[in-house]
């Protein structure tokens, strides 16, 4: 036991000794999380929009009322003719224009139906997107008032859209993901540098000829990289609770457990990879290119899994990170307890069993 | 023959910050002769040597190389010099083919030239077939033979070697040393940088530096009877004891 | 027998790293392996220190079998690879301490051992090794290769790439380990070193060329050599080559060293000969056969 706390003592050494490693451990997820945070978001603010109102009423009026009031929007210019709809567009003036039909009012209480339409500039899809989702929430808001003194219930549209994130904060979606990918990195790419360390500086020989086990010498390599991916998990939830006051809506303790349950993930693909690689350089590229990749691209971390074709969708089961992702979600936006996160928790479990396997298979105590 | 001098080397200094990596070394060396440039891991003959060839710029003092002043023309220098290192001679995944087009390229030689002078070579090594080999697949006896021929390439004034024949095997390492002796006799200077002394032994002339500075410079016969040595690594031995 | 090899082969691919080896080292001795580059002498180590699996022959180390025992093995050996493997970014005083620990011991306890190897970097106890000089990481990888005090020690190549000054005192280090009763195998490609040795295995494209000591493998090199020397060494060496008595000419720093085919050679024969190739200041003597001089004749 002597001996394999004096392996963890040297691994920590190690690691509060390379700035670099400090920095991806420390750095890294504070500004992943500040970057996606601030600076890579969905959420629009003070988007110029033009108006054409064809029926000029009090409810046009209260509408657009309430869309200037909002600060999502200024209302840069009003339009007369459909002409004109087109010319603001090419002129890049306005990223939306909002049409009210003709007699809004009138058919809003005599057919309990009255048309909105709205035209947004999709050469940027997401901001368009963005903005219809506003303005459908605001009309939404607006139309949730005026039923209170209504006995019929109007149509309302888009209302499921918003009901995990009513203030359609992103960050709130990229937690989870952010989460995901720092887990990754740390867990798998520092540990399988780690290792692939020693076997390129000559020491791995050494401690293979020592009376250590090759199992302790893993363990030992893995359990300070538990120790700190847990430290960032923490780390990271905190900042997302008190920087963007985003509620933690199931329990802590099912998360921490599942948090733990990836990090063991993550690390048993960390040894696989040092199996296979010969030096740091090979390590490092493999868990770039096969496991952070994917991780971002397939996991549904920023592309919805479900708008992907049908093989990349059947590829993306194999991801861990999707998994994770799914029950992250669950617990953190949903609150949902275990009942419903068990099929993607069993998942995990098995792909992680499975690694494990593979990777002690491989795990050579020689050196061929 | 070799009547003029080829390198010329007055008071060098080379200082990193407050380090003195090279301290006002001062040498000449002829054309066509075999100079050994000896000294422990840290006794600044690399960075002598890198400023030797042009890659680094002296602090202070004066240095001509094949008749280019260092401070001024290191560019003139570079084409008129070859390099051979232990460390990285050629490339492994290129044939040998492949590497002496390449080398050849670089110092500006035509195509013509270079399949004239690969035949030459071929010949002369007696390569045959493993023209066409990968050089990774080569024993390191040949890699050596074959680099030490491509630094020739281009016809330099000057040949310098960095540590050439460590862990050569003895038979490799006479063909290599016969391959320098038939250079330098051919008029190219060869300036040999090194730790192993037994190499020293097979210079015209040796330089040892300690500390930054040229503690000894003389035939290595005359410094075994100087040092009263039977060889060269006790003169190193008793002049390095000194030092410290 | 302390170590002992029995028909050992080991193949790589298409690489024939080791053929057909055997030798013995009793125990206490001082024993090298004596050869170039890639003549198999890492791949010799690794299989005795269990890393690696021979494809063919039987191997015991202390007694203890490198296949079935190979757990034993690794308790009672000493190993030193060919790079100096420490810790670059852990202090001299870490490095021997992870070494202690990891072996079960600590270092206290075998101070005894490597004390006048380490009391030399002790006062460098708080640097990272990383920043040391060849011969200060080459005594320290040899304290972490003693602490846990081994019974047989294995060093690779310890002597590459390190100074004159701290070859000479490594070996002046063995000497004295070797007096403690510590059996030792050591390889080496500098033949100079080989006559340290209380006997040596002379090795080359995995094959042994030759086991003894080093007097008798020199003594029973079959000619007489000469040192031959005149003004222009190319041209000495040209015309020695091409005279017909010539049985082998090689370089050999200043001199060339000569051998003659014919038993009752006359020196004053090949002083003629060279003087009528217009050689200036020749010298011809006979000179001491040296290890290199018996390797190059075995290996042609």
């Amino acid at each position: 036991m002597k001996r394999f706390i004096g392996f963890i003592k040297k691994e920590f050494y190690h690691i509060f000794r390379d700035k670099r490693s400090l920095f991806i451990l420390f750095g890294m997820p504070v500004a992943q999380i500040l970057l996606f945070g601030f600076a890579i978001t969905n959420e629009i603010n003070n988007v110029d929009i033009a108006i054409f109102d064809k029926s000029n009423d009090a409810t046009t009026q209260e509408i657009i009322h309430k869309i200037s009031a909002s600060k999502y929007f200024s209302i840069k210019q009003h339009i007369t003719n459909e002409a004109e709809i087109e010319t603001v567009f090419q002129k890049g003036k306005v990223l939306a224009v909002l049409v009210f039909e003709k007699d809004f009012k009138k058919n809003l209480t005599k057919e309990n139906s009255a048309k909105v339409h709205i035209i947004t500039d999709a050469t940027d899809p997401n901001t368009a997107n963005s903005i219809t989702n506003y303005i459908s929430a605001i009309i939404g808001s607006y139309k949730m008032e005026i039923n209170k003194n209504v006995n019929l219930e109007y149509q309302i549209e888009t209302k499921s859209r918003m009901v995990y994130n009513p203030e359609l904060k992103s960050v709130f979606m990229f937690v989870p993901g952010v989460m995901t990918i720092i887990l990754m990195l740390v867990s798998a790419m520092m540990t399988s540098i780690s290792i692939t360390r020693e076997k390129e500086l000559g020491t791995m020989e050494i401690l293979l000829v020592s009376p250590l086990k090759p199992f302790q010498v893993i363990v030992g390599k893995v359990i300070p990289y538990i120790f700190l991916s847990i430290i960032n998990a923490i780390v990271i939830v905190l900042l997302s609770i008190f920087i963007f006051k985003m509620p933690i809506q199931g329990s802590l303790f099912l998360l921490a457990l599942e948090s733990v349950l990836f990090i063991i993930t993550s690390l048993s693909l960390g040894i696989l990879i040092s199996t296979v690689s010969a030096t740091q350089q090979t390590a490092m590229m493999i868990s770039l290119m096969g496991l952070m990749l994917p991780t971002i691209l397939l996991s549904g971390f920023i592309f919805p899994i479900s708008s992907m074709p049908l093989p990349l969708q059947i590829i993306s089961n194999i991801i861990p990170a999707k998994w994770f992702i799914i029950i992250l979600k669950g617990i953190m936006l949903k609150g949902v307890g275990l009942a419903f996160i068990w099929k993607e928790t069993l998942i995990l479990a098995g792909m992680t069993l499975f690694f494990i396997a593979l990777s002690i298979k491989k795990y050579k105590i020689r050196l061929e | 023959m070799k009547n003029y001098n080829v390198i010329e080397v007055e008071n060098l200094t080379k200082k990193f910050g407050d380090f003195t990596a090279v301290n006002s070394i001062s040498f000449e060396v002829k054309k066509g002769e075999i100079f050994g440039f000896l000294g422990a891991n840290g006794a600044g003959k690399t960075t002598a040597m890198k400023m030797l060839i042009g890659i680094a710029k002296p602090t202070s003092g004066k240095a001509q190389v094949a008749g280019f002043d260092v401070f001024t023309h290191p560019e003139d220098i570079k084409k008129n010099i070859g390099y051979m290192s232990q460390k990285f001679a050629l490339y492994d995944d290129l044939t040998v083919k492949e590497n002496i087009t390449f080398f050849g390229g670089i110092y500006g030689l035509s195509r013509a030239k270079i399949k004239e002078k690969r035949c030459e070579l071929v010949e002369e090594l007696g390569l045959g077939d493993i023209v066409n080999e990968l050089v990774g697949s080569l024993p390191l006896g040949w890699k050596q033979k074959i680099s030490f021929s491509i630094a020739l390439l281009h016809s330099p004034t000057i040949v310098f070697l960095d540590e050439p024949t460590g862990g050569v095997d003895p038979i490799t390492r006479r063909q290599f040393w016969e391959m320098i002796y038939k250079s330098a006799n051919n008029g190219t200077t060869i300036f040999v940088t090194t730790h192993y002394m037994d190499e020293a032994e097979y210079c015209d002339r040796v330089s040892i530096m300690v500390d930054g500075k040229i503690e000894a410079l003389d035939t290595p016969k005359n410094l075994k009877e100087k040092y009263n040595a039977d060889n060269m690594n006790d003169v190193f031995l008793k002049l390095a004891r000194n030092s410290s | 027998m302390s170590i002992s090899l029995q028909h050992i082969s080991k193949s790589f691919k298409t690489v024939n790293a080791v053929n057909d080896v055997s030798f013995e080292v009793k125990e206490g001795e001082l024993f090298g392996l004596i050869g170039p580059d890639g003549a198999g002498k890492t791949t010799i180590f690794r299989i005795l220190t269990t890393l690696l699996f021979a494809d063919k022959g039987t191997v015991t180390v202390a007694g203890f079998d490198v296949v079935d025992d190979y757990k034993e093995i690794r308790n009672h050996v000493g190993y030193m690879p060919g790079k100096f493997s420490l810790y670059q970014d852990l202090t001299v005083e870490e490095n021997l301490d992870f070494f202690a620990t990891i072996f079960g011991t600590t270092i206290e306890e075998n101070y005894e051992l490597i004390k006048d190897i380490y009391v030399q970097i002790e006062p460098f106890k708080n640097r990272r090794a990383g920043a040391l000089s060849g011969g200060m990481k080459q005594k320290l990888a040899l304290s972490c290769a003693l602490i846990h005090k081994p019974k047989v020690l294995f060093l690779d190549e310890p002597t590459t790439g390190v100074d004159p000054v701290s070859r000479k005192e490594f070996w002046e280090m063995l000497k004295r380990l070797q007096q403690k009763g510590i059996t030792i195998l050591v390889s080496t490609p500098y033949m100079d070193e080989a006559e340290l040795c209380d006997r040596i295995a002379l090795i080359q494209h995995g094959k042994i060329l030759q086991i003894d000591t080093p007097q008798e493998i020199i003594k029973h090199y079959p000619k007489k050599i000469f040192d031959v020397k005149a003004d222009n060494m190319y041209r000495l060496l040209e015309s020695l080559k091409s005279y017909e008595h010539h049985y082998s000419v090689y370089p050999f720093g200043e001199f060339v060293h000569y051998t003659d085919k014919r038993e009752d050679f006359n020196p004053q024969e090949l002083q003629q000969y060279l003087e009528a190739k217009n050689h200036q200041n020749i010298k011809i003597e006979i000179t001491k056969t040296t290890i290199e001089d018996t390797f190059m004749e075995l290996a042609k």
